[in-house]
This record gives structure tokens, sequence and C-alpha cells, in this order.
């Protein structure tokens, strides 16, 4: 049994748009992506909206049939024909705990679908059973399970989420966004939680979140997105203290520190502009456009991911 | 006393009514503002920091009423003025950004149109003048071809700009005080830091007021002098930023600091704070925040602590803060 659990290569997601009558265009939503996770890892994939990144988490599980490139999980090579078998393995917790669960249905039947679908249980008892279980790694009460989504609070919901994504002992569980639409003091609980599961069930993560603070606090090595293409990649200490890419070295320090001494005294790397449509990229880097460096070269070519020593990929002409 | 603050709101109730009940968003919020100054207000949804900012402005939803206190402008009760003063107010003296750039703006108007009409209003500006100031405006948020901008409507804009162009609109009249509602919330982070950073630069150069609400400590860590802590309508602790941030008296803002990744030590566990958010329409007797409170005594459940100092520049509303007082003056044990 080899260490890498997920491998995903040149991975690609195109989206047609339609550009006039007869025609349509590419949207490059993800582009030639690729990495690894580790049995038992959190990988942090960050970046601004639109670059992707939930893309590539819907995209590995097959939510969107991808334009091109591989998805490898556990030695097998995840295709449209075993995903309902690989989706055993495999499971989203999602961003928005208000949308994401059925109004009409109750906890239990919310918890217990995915054991319906994979026929996990033998009778009605062994399935009420393995409810209560799940419902009690999360932390919710026995009698909360009659009870419908819309008598909970954000964080009570986003543990439905996650009982409903642990139902069918998943190794690997992509989290979108999963405490961005919590108030701070819950944040706090849903990040434990997610933190105890792994030390518990041993799952992987692919935690995808725009704030930085909480993706350092959580994931070993971090992956940063920009228009669809990975930029930069390496362990959470390492990229923080030693940011290679001009855009992780603006992202990091547009951060705001919660701690007036430190934040204040930091120079902040504003970037000019916004980001470019990914329906008009430009050529070459995709970032060179708001790039201090940029030079002729980064308009010819793009940058591949390269090694720079421990792990740490850098995408960037710039040495 | 207080005519010497800019503006100096005073023991505000504001209450919603709804189908389940009336609500009391806000109860009995007291503070003072001073000219030039950045004064945060932080707190969790449904805290009460964006009412209490709505409440200055007089522009509740139509639900919601100021039931008591007073809201002095420069010595000046705002809570006695008529609508017609109020819209003289708005906007000259005290203009508000909002969350939101993307519903903020008004589809069906171009930007020169809609920052034209804030200029028209509160000015003597005519014609020429007003485009000649729009463009001008403009310019000064750094927004680049304005000339070309005001003729766009607000979906030609992107996330960023559309904040920029509320900037403008808001500062085109000069106001005293600029009310931030969590202006970068719904802008990503990069873009977030270039709008914090055109605040801080406008701020020196114009040198209005400006009172942020937000959630986000690390902003509020960055731009304020001073902090109010909100929970369940009530403050529960201000003080200067160094003061909140690095001696926290109240139980809840210890909670929240503990709550955050910290910087210095990324791998070190968070604590939560237990239970869920308040219900507001079901306020506890005592402190509002005695049933999520670890530390909580049994006067907390039954009577509201009142705001203490704690040092000149630091105050606190808990109770275990009296308690130690009292203790350390060797006064009675049993509080």
């Amino acid at each position: 049994m080899s260490d890498i659990l997920l491998e995903v290569k040149n991975l690609k997601q195109y989206f047609p748009v339609r550009a006039g009558l007869m025609k349509t265009i590419p949207l490059k939503a993800v582009d030639d992506v690729s990495f690894t996770i580790g049995r038992g890892e959190t990988l942090g994939l960050v970046g601004e909206s639109g670059c992707g990144k939930t893309t590539v988490g819907r995209t590995i599980l097959r939510l969107y049939e991808p334009t091109g490139g591989e998805v490898i999980f556990d030695g097998e090579s995840v295709t449209a024909k075993n995903i309902t078998h690989m989706r055993k393995q495999m499971q989203m917790v999602f961003q928005d705990p208000y949308s994401s669960l059925d109004p009409r249905m109750t906890v239990e039947d919310i918890i217990g679908e995915p054991l319906d679908v994979h026929k996990l249980y033998s009778n009605r008892k062994e399935r009420r059973e393995k409810i209560l279980e799940l419902m009690a790694t999360v932390g919710l009460n026995a009698e909360h399970a009659t009870r419908y989504a819309h008598e909970f609070s954000g964080g009570q919901r986003q543990r439905i989420g996650i009982a409903r994504a642990l139902a069918v002992n998943p190794k690997f569980i992509v989290c979108d966004e999963p405490v961005s639409a919590l108030d701070v003091s819950i944040q706090a609980q849903v990040i434990n939680m997610f933190e105890e599961l792994q030390e518990k069930l041993g799952v992987a993560y692919l935690f995808i979140a725009h704030d930085l603070l909480v993706v350092r606090h959580i994931s070993k090595r971090i992956a940063v997105m920009y228009l669809g293409k990975i930029v930069e990649v390496a362990d959470s200490d390492e990229l923080n203290e030693n940011p290679q890419h001009p855009y992780t070295q603006s992202l990091l320090s547009a951060v705001p520190i919660p701690d007036p001494d430190i934040t204040r005294a930091r120079q902040r790397i504003v970037l000019e502009g916004d980001v470019p449509s990914p329906l008009n990229m430009p050529t070459g880097c995709s970032f060179r456009t708001r790039c201090r460096y940029a030079t002729e070269q980064c308009a010819k070519e793009c940058p591949a991911l390269t090694d720079r020593g421990d792990g740490h990929f850098v995408a960037c002409w710039n040495k | 006393m207080s005519e010497q603050y800019l503006l100096s709101v005073q023991d505000l109730h504001t209450s919603f009514r709804t189908d389940s009940g009336e609500v009391q968003a806000v109860n009995g919020v007291s503070f003072n503002l001073n000219p030039g100054e950045i004064l945060g207000i932080v707190g969790e949804s449904g805290s009460g920091k964006s009412v209490t900012a709505y409440s200055v402005m007089q522009i509740l939803a139509d639900n919601g009423s100021i039931k008591s206190g007073h809201i002095l402008y420069k010595g000046e009760d705002l809570t006695t003025w008529s609508e017609k003063q109020m819209s003289h107010f708005r906007g000259k003296c005290c203009s508000i950004v909002f969350q939101d750039p993307m519903t903020s703006l008004n589809p069906v108007f171009t930007i020169g149109n809609q920052l034209g009409e804030a200029i028209r209003l509160h000015t003597n500006r005519k014609g020429k003048e007003v485009r000649d100031r729009a463009i001008e405006m403009l310019e000064l948020v750094g927004i680049n071809e304005p000339e070309k901008r005001i003729k766009q409507y607000p979906f030609e804009l992107s996330g960023g700009m559309r904040q920029r162009v509320m900037i403008a609109m808001a500062l085109a009249c000069e106001p005293d005080i600029l009310i931030a509602d969590e202006p970068t919330t719904a802008l990503d982070v990069t873009i977030q830091a270039q709008i914090l950073e055109l605040m801080q630069d406008l701020q020196k150069k114009l040198g209005m007021a400006v009172i942020l609400v937000t959630h986000d400590l690390g902003v509020i860590a960055d731009m304020c002098d001073n902090i109010i802590v909100m929970y369940g309508g009530r403050i529960c602790e201000r003080g200067t930023a160094r003061e909140i941030f690095y001696n926290p008296k109240h139980e809840y803002t210890k909670g929240l600091l503990r709550s955050i990744p910290n910087v210095n030590n990324m791998k070190k566990k968070l604590v939560p704070i237990a239970g869920t958010p308040i219900n507001m329409l079901n306020l506890p007797a005592g402190c509002a925040f005695c049933t999520r409170c670890d530390a909580a005594m049994k006067i907390c459940l039954s009577e509201h602590p009142e705001e203490m100092a704690i040092n000149e520049n630091h105050r606190a509303a808990c109770w275990i803060n009296v308690r130690d007082q009292l203790m350390a003056e060797g006064g009675e044990q049993n509080v």
C-alpha cells in the first residue's frame, strides 16, 4: 500500500461559454492541475474567488465530467463507470450548510441516504444504530434525528453535513469552504471536529478555503491557485516563511492578522488591478499582468510547476 | 460635556417588531466618537453592531425603531430631528458604505448619474460642475479612466471597483463621519487589501472620523484606534486596539481571541466558545454571554453587569472584574 491516497494528474475542466450565435469558447476553470494527497493528510487549497478551487474539488468527485487528465484514488483510476463505487471512499462537505441539506428530509434520512445508496445495512435497526452513532460522532443528540434541517443553527447544520459525508466511512473528504458561512466562535468548533475526526479515523482532506489563517492552521501542505492553475505548493510553515511565487507573497501580505502590533508593522504588497477574466487570459504566465517582476519571457511561455527542494513547488520564471 | 465629541450615542435602545415578538437588537449602547478617530465595532452576526450604525443614520427597516436614548451630533440630538433634517445629515455630515457593493448600487443608472445625485443634493454645484466633481472623486478613490467610467453601469465594474465607487459616493460631500458596514467582507483578500489601504489613505487626507463595523478581527486589528466589542445587543468591552487584543477583560473577547488561529503558533489547538449564538428573542436576565461562559458565576445569571473601568483606556462589563477588584481590596468574598 503506497503512502499516496489520491493522485491528480493534469486535470482539466473547461466549461463551454456562448460567444455569439453559433460559437462557444472554453472557459478554462481548471487548467492542467496536478497534485497528490497522502493517507490521513490535509492539503489546503487557497485562492481568490473564481480561481477554480471549488471546481477542482468537484471534478475529483466527478460532479463534473473532466475535460482531460486523470484522478487516481488508491491505485485505481476514477472513471464515470466506477464513480458510484468510488464515492464510498470519497465524500464531500459543502460550503453552504443552508442549501446543501434537503429541507424536506429529516436529519435521520439525510444521514441515512448514503447508507441507502450503498446498501450498508441489513435491517432497519442496524440503519438506525449507524445513524445514531454518526450523530454522536459529530456531537448531535439522538433526539435531533426526527427534526428537519431548518430547525438547526449554521454550525449544527454543518455537523449534519459532516455526518452525512462520514456515513460511508470514507478515506478522503473534499471540504469546500466548510467554515466560511459560520460565525467566528462556531468556526473553531467545526475546525476542531475536523481535526479530531482525522486523528480518530485517519481520513484525508482536501481543505478548500479562502481564509488563509484557517488553512494554515489545519493543513500540512498548502497549494495556491491562480486562474485555474496551481502556482505554488509547499509545506504550510515553509509557504508562510518563504513564499516564492509573487502571487503567494502578495496574498500572504494581504491577509489581515488579528494582532495589532504584527499587522501594523508589516509591509503590504498591494496588487494592482483585478483578476483578468478567465475567458480572456493573458498569454504565458496568467499572473504577469499584475506581477511586479514580469519580464518578456513571462508573456511568451507559461512556467511549469518545478521543485525547488524539499517538496516546495513553484511555477514562476523568476528564481 | 458632550459638546466636545463629534458624535455621542447615549443609552441607545433599538428594537424590531417581528411575528415572533419584539426583538431588542440594541440594548443600551453608549459611545463617543472624536473627530478623525477610527472606531471599530466588532461582534458576531446578530450582536447589534450593524443596527447601532443604522440607528445613527436612522435608516432602519420599517419594522424597526429607536425606543429610547440620544444620538448627539456636535451636541444636537438627532433623535428629535425631522426626516428633512435627517436627509440633510445623511451624506453631508455622515455617510455609509454597505457590505455588498453588488446590490447597493442601482443597476439601471450609470455610475456618473448615481454619483452626481449625491453631489447635486448636498452642494450648490450644477451641470458640468457636478460631472467634474464626480470625475475628481473617482480619481481620488483610484479608479483609472474616470471619464469613461462615469458612463458605465455597475454591472460593467468588478466588485472592488464598485466598492471604490461606493466610497467615492460616500465621500463626495466631505462628511465628518464615514460609517463602513463590513466594507470588505464580500471582497477577495487582495482586493480587500486595496480597499483598506484606500480607506486609510483617505482618512489621513480628509481627516474624517470612521466607524468600522466588522466581524473580522484581522481587519479591526489593522485599522482601528479604538474598539468596541458587542454581544447580544450590548457593549461588553471597549478600549484601545492594544488593550483589547493584548489585555482582554471580558470572557467573550477572550473566547473570540482563543478561537482564531494563533499567528505565532499556527498548530496550537483552537479553543472554541461553547454553545450557539444568542437568540435575541429570548435574552437571559443577566449577562447575555452567561449561557456560553465557562467562568459564569451565580450573579451572572440574574444581574446584568455594568461597565467597569479597567484603566483609563479600557472598560469591560463582566462580573469577574468586579469580583477581582473587590477581592484585591479585601472586601466581601461573595459577589
